[in-house]
């Protein structure tokens, strides 16, 4: 419920007004703890704070808290310990320290600042931490203990010895040791070195890096040690992000390109909409969570259908009106295939806006996969690599194992020969090229969660899908999806030094150079069927 | 002469004759009629028809190698840009200290982005000589490095198309950044004058229109001559039966390469009388979009005519200014339709159709051979 400012300044008079009252029927040790830490001087202050700790009151720590931030104030007049929420403007909204309650809106004249040092303010924050490792809550002691890292002083050792003793969680424990360890590490002990050597915290690593600064040479050895261990760990780690980031983004590039695998493979049409496919595909995407608005999980996983299907009837559409006509003259394809990729374009800035438009990522795909501390995968591009094989397992199977499949290679090596043992082969180019295109759809779905669904995503990726397909050799799916995830991990590798435009171009030049050597693709056609 | 030999042709004849009246014309209209008579052309005019002019040649540059050669290029647009860079390097080093920063080396951009020298391959650029040279010289030498790498090794037909597709897309991510020296996305403007003479002033505007001409006239003679001569049946072979012409004897790989240069020059000279005339060279127009483009001119004038390409240019180009300026939203659904009507209803383009009238009325007229396409 919002009260009007002026209301609420009403209601914080009135309780001033009531406050002795109030103030005594509430009396308790709380009121004494924070007395003695306002009354004391800052030497004293330290015994105040440990005596708040001590008393295990469960309030202890938002005093703490707010003592650290600055925001433990005393109203003047009464006496009264309040918690400051903000201190931003002339006047703060306070509640009690006590008892919690909203006392409204002050002025910052009526307060006063209980203040602290710094050494004050070293102790709160072990203190805080120490706190933290008492929670039930798992995640939040494992937390805990990694924001320990390096924070660990002389005063903390005992009690955090007792807690590590107690600890049942082997991560928190794990951490826990590790923090003692670096404290141990800046005393000058070596053995310190093997609790910490293999760790890929960033704390653990710098401590062990100053270490190897040492005078001590005993010390300053086995840290450098311990550190190239540890470098050559994230070197690996290194390594195999660059490994994943280059898969998931050749994953989207075999998704793209498999469709025109398809069409350009088997049909030999130079499908230049099938970008604009993608895009179709993605905007269904869209329209399903615009109509089922708060559930983007389910709207996602009905769009895979959806999307398959409105792509794969734009396909037919295309190969009835246009594609029909230019049979055996594929630079024609290219044009006319062009034409519509701009009409289509065209009609999504006109039909629904020339802005992109954000499709929401479900909760399941959001975050990322901690593999260890210096290794962590994004969920979405997870799913999304998933996505990419599966759909391409379910093409070879298509392929392979259905009666289309069969039609299709056996209209795409002789088609007289085809027609001669009763293949409707019109029929066949139809349903080709609907499927090709239901790909592209599945592509623009998945590709909704990693871009900008917008006019011109379609664009961006129709050059680097026929380099794919051309770089794999014509009609082998194989060839697609070893060709789209190396060129994925190629990009990727060159990426750190030659910055994101220049491997792009690097890349295009490496396959111009490639098709030099193997002008048919990585994997190209044998036999008759190379000649046709 | 070869040269001269295209000058016996009828069609060539009323060709040049055609465009030399309406040079002519243009030319009288706009200096002798007062500005405010209704027949008047003014100089914003002559310079929108100068832009055409150069479309046209650069059409009739992808004409001669889609047409006679049968190579479907989409990377064209990056030899005209080429040629356009080294013309606009050149405009750029005559503005001298009159730009923004006043810097009496350095281009605007640079002294913007601190650099302290002049990048090496500026160097020379303060010489027309040097720089109209360079017009040819840049794009001939991609085109012969390109084409020697591509049909060596035979690439050809859907394969060619993609991998032209691709250079023109690496080359416009190149020029859009920042580090290349040209200005990144923003191009080369700003321009004062070339050889001395203002751009700005009219008189300068309609010489440039009149030298546009004068090029496509040329360009136009010299394609004819290819077209017409021994290398050309060559080349027409090659576009109909490749194999086959190669069994003949014929290195056919030498034959393309250089028709396929030849075509980028011309592109390159297209570009660069288009620079001064628009006033600006920036990376867009390395585009694949734009390559794709120029085809459709060529498609919809009608292949392997020269003139259907001319036709053709200057007819989407002035479709273009019309829809941008009157419905700006109608245009791509325009181009996107014409590509679809031309290739599925009008295979040989409006050439086509002006031949079949003029067949029904003349039969026994001498045919030129109708491109095929062989499928790879």
């Amino acid at each position: 419920m919002k009260i009007p400012p002026c209301l609420r300044r009403l209601l914080a008079l009135c309780l001033l007004a009531c406050l002795p009252l109030t103030a005594q029927a509430q009396e308790d040790d709380g009121q004494s703890l924070l007395a003695s830490l306002d009354a004391a001087s800052y030497a004293q202050m330290g015994g105040a704070i440990e005596a708040i700790v001590d008393s295990g009151d469960p309030r202890s720590r938002d005093w703490l808290e707010a003592l650290l931030g600055g925001k433990l104030q005393r109203h003047k007049e009464s006496g009264r310990f309040v918690v400051v929420l903000e201190n931003r403007g002339r006047n703060w909204p306070v509640v009690d320290a006590l008892t919690g309650e909203d006392l409204g809106e002050m002025s910052r004249r009526e307060l006063d600042r209980i203040g602290i040092n710094n050494s004050l303010r070293g102790q709160l924050q072990s203190v805080l931490a120490v706190l933290d490792l008492r929670v039930d809550d798992v995640g939040a002691r494992r937390e805990a203990a990694r924001d320990l890292l390096g924070q660990v002083d002389e005063a903390m050792v005992a009690p955090l010895q007792d807690l590590l003793e107690a600890e049942g969680d082997a991560e928190v424990a794990r951490l826990l040791a590790q923090g003692l360890a670096i404290h141990r590490l800046e005393q000058g002990q070596v053995a310190a070195v093997d609790v910490l050597a293999g760790s890929l915290n960033g704390e653990v690593r710098s401590a062990l890096s100053s270490a190897a600064r040492s005078d001590d040479p005993a010390l300053a050895e086995a840290a450098e040690a311990a550190l190239a261990g540890i470098d050559q760990k994230l070197r690996l780690n290194r390594g195999l992000e660059t490994l994943y980031f280059g898969l998931s983004l050749g994953s989207v590039l075999v998704l793209a390109a498999i469709g025109l695998a398809i069409t350009f493979g088997v049909m030999g049409v130079i499908n230049m909409a099938h970008g604009e496919l993608m895009m179709l595909g993605a905007y269904t995407t869209w329209a399903m969570q615009q109509l089922l608005p708060g559930q983007p999980g389910l709207a996602l996983l009905l769009a895979i259908p959806a999307g398959f299907l409105v792509a794969a009837l734009a396909g037919i559409a295309i190969e009835r009106g246009v594609i029909q006509f230019l049979k055996g003259r594929p630079l024609e394809t290219l044009l006319a295939t062009f034409g519509v990729s701009l009409i289509l374009q065209q009609l999504v800035r006109t039909v629904i806006s020339p802005l992109n438009r954000t499709v929401v990522t479900p909760e399941w795909m959001s975050g990322s996969l901690m593999i260890n501390e210096g290794l962590s995968l994004t969920l979405n591009r997870l799913y999304v690599l998933g996505f990419a094989m599966l759909v391409f397992a379910g093409l070879m199977l298509v392929m392979r194992r259905t009666r289309l499949g069969l039609e299709v290679r056996a209209v795409t090596q002789n088609r007289a020969m085809a027609r001669a043992m009763g293949i409707r082969a019109t029929r066949v180019d139809i349903m080709t090229f609907a499927l090709g295109s239901g790909v592209a759809g599945l592509a623009g779905v998945a590709l909704s969660q990693l871009t900008n669904v917008g006019p011109n995503l379609g664009q961006n990726y129709i050059i680097d899908s026929f380099m794919v397909v051309v770089f794999g050799g014509v009609g082998n799916l194989w060839g697609t999806l070893v060709a789209g995830l190396s060129l994925g991990v190629i990009n990727q590798v060159l990426e750190p030094w030659a910055g994101a435009v220049l491997a792009k171009i690097l890349v295009l030049v490496f396959i111009i150079l490639f098709i030099q050597k193997r002008p048919r693709g990585l994997f190209p056609q044998k036999g008759r069927a190379a000649e046709g | 002469m070869w040269l001269t030999r295209p000058f016996r042709e009828r069609a060539t004849q009323l060709f040049l004759g055609v465009l030399l009246a309406a040079l002519a014309a243009v030319t009288l209209l706009n200096l002798a009629l007062p500005a405010e008579h209704p027949l008047h052309v003014s100089t914003y005019t002559v310079t929108l028809l100068g832009k055409y002019l150069s479309y046209a040649l650069l059409a009739v540059a992808v004409d001669l190698v889609w047409g006679y050669l049968g190579i479907l290029s989409l990377g064209h647009g990056a030899f005209f840009a080429l040629g356009g860079y080294a013309m606009g390097m050149y405009l750029m080093r005559q503005i001298g200290d009159r730009g923004v920063y006043g810097d009496p080396l350095l281009p605007d951009f640079m002294v913007f982005l601190d650099w302290d020298a002049l990048p090496w391959y500026w160097l020379g650029f303060d010489m027309p000589w040097f720089a109209f040279l360079m017009v040819l010289l840049a794009p001939g030498l991609l085109a012969l490095v390109f084409g020697f790498l591509a049909f060596r090794s035979r690439v050809t037909g859907v394969y060619l198309s993609i991998i032209t597709q691709a250079l023109t897309f690496a080359l416009m991510l190149a020029f859009f950044r920042n580090e290349m020296g040209f200005g990144g996305n923003n191009g080369l403007t700003d321009f004062k004058e070339l050889l001395g003479f203002d751009l700005r002033s009219d008189a300068t505007r309609l010489g440039l229109f009149l030298a546009t001409g004068v090029a496509l006239a040329v360009g136009y003679v010299l394609c004819r001559a290819i077209v017409v001569s021994k290398l050309g049946r060559v080349c027409v072979a090659t576009r109909d039966a490749e194999a086959r012409t190669r069994f003949l004897g014929y290195r056919v790989e030498r034959f393309q390469l250089f028709v396929f240069v030849v075509s980028a020059m011309l592109a390159g000279v297209a570009g660069a009388l288009y620079v001064p005339q628009v006033g600006i060279i920036n990376p867009s127009e390395f585009s694949p979009i734009f390559s794709i483009e120029i085809v459709l001119w060529v498609a919809l004038g009608g292949r392997a005519t020269l003139y259907g390409a001319v036709i053709g240019a200057i007819l989407v180009n002035y479709a273009k200014t019309v829809f941008t300026g009157v419905m700006p939203d109608a245009w791509l659904f325009a181009l996107g339709g014409m590509f679809v009507l031309v290739t599925v209803l009008l295979p040989r383009g409006i050439a086509g159709l002006l031949a079949y009238r003029l067949r029904r009325r003349a039969p026994s007229s001498p045919e030129s051979p109708a491109p095929r396409e062989v499928s790879a």
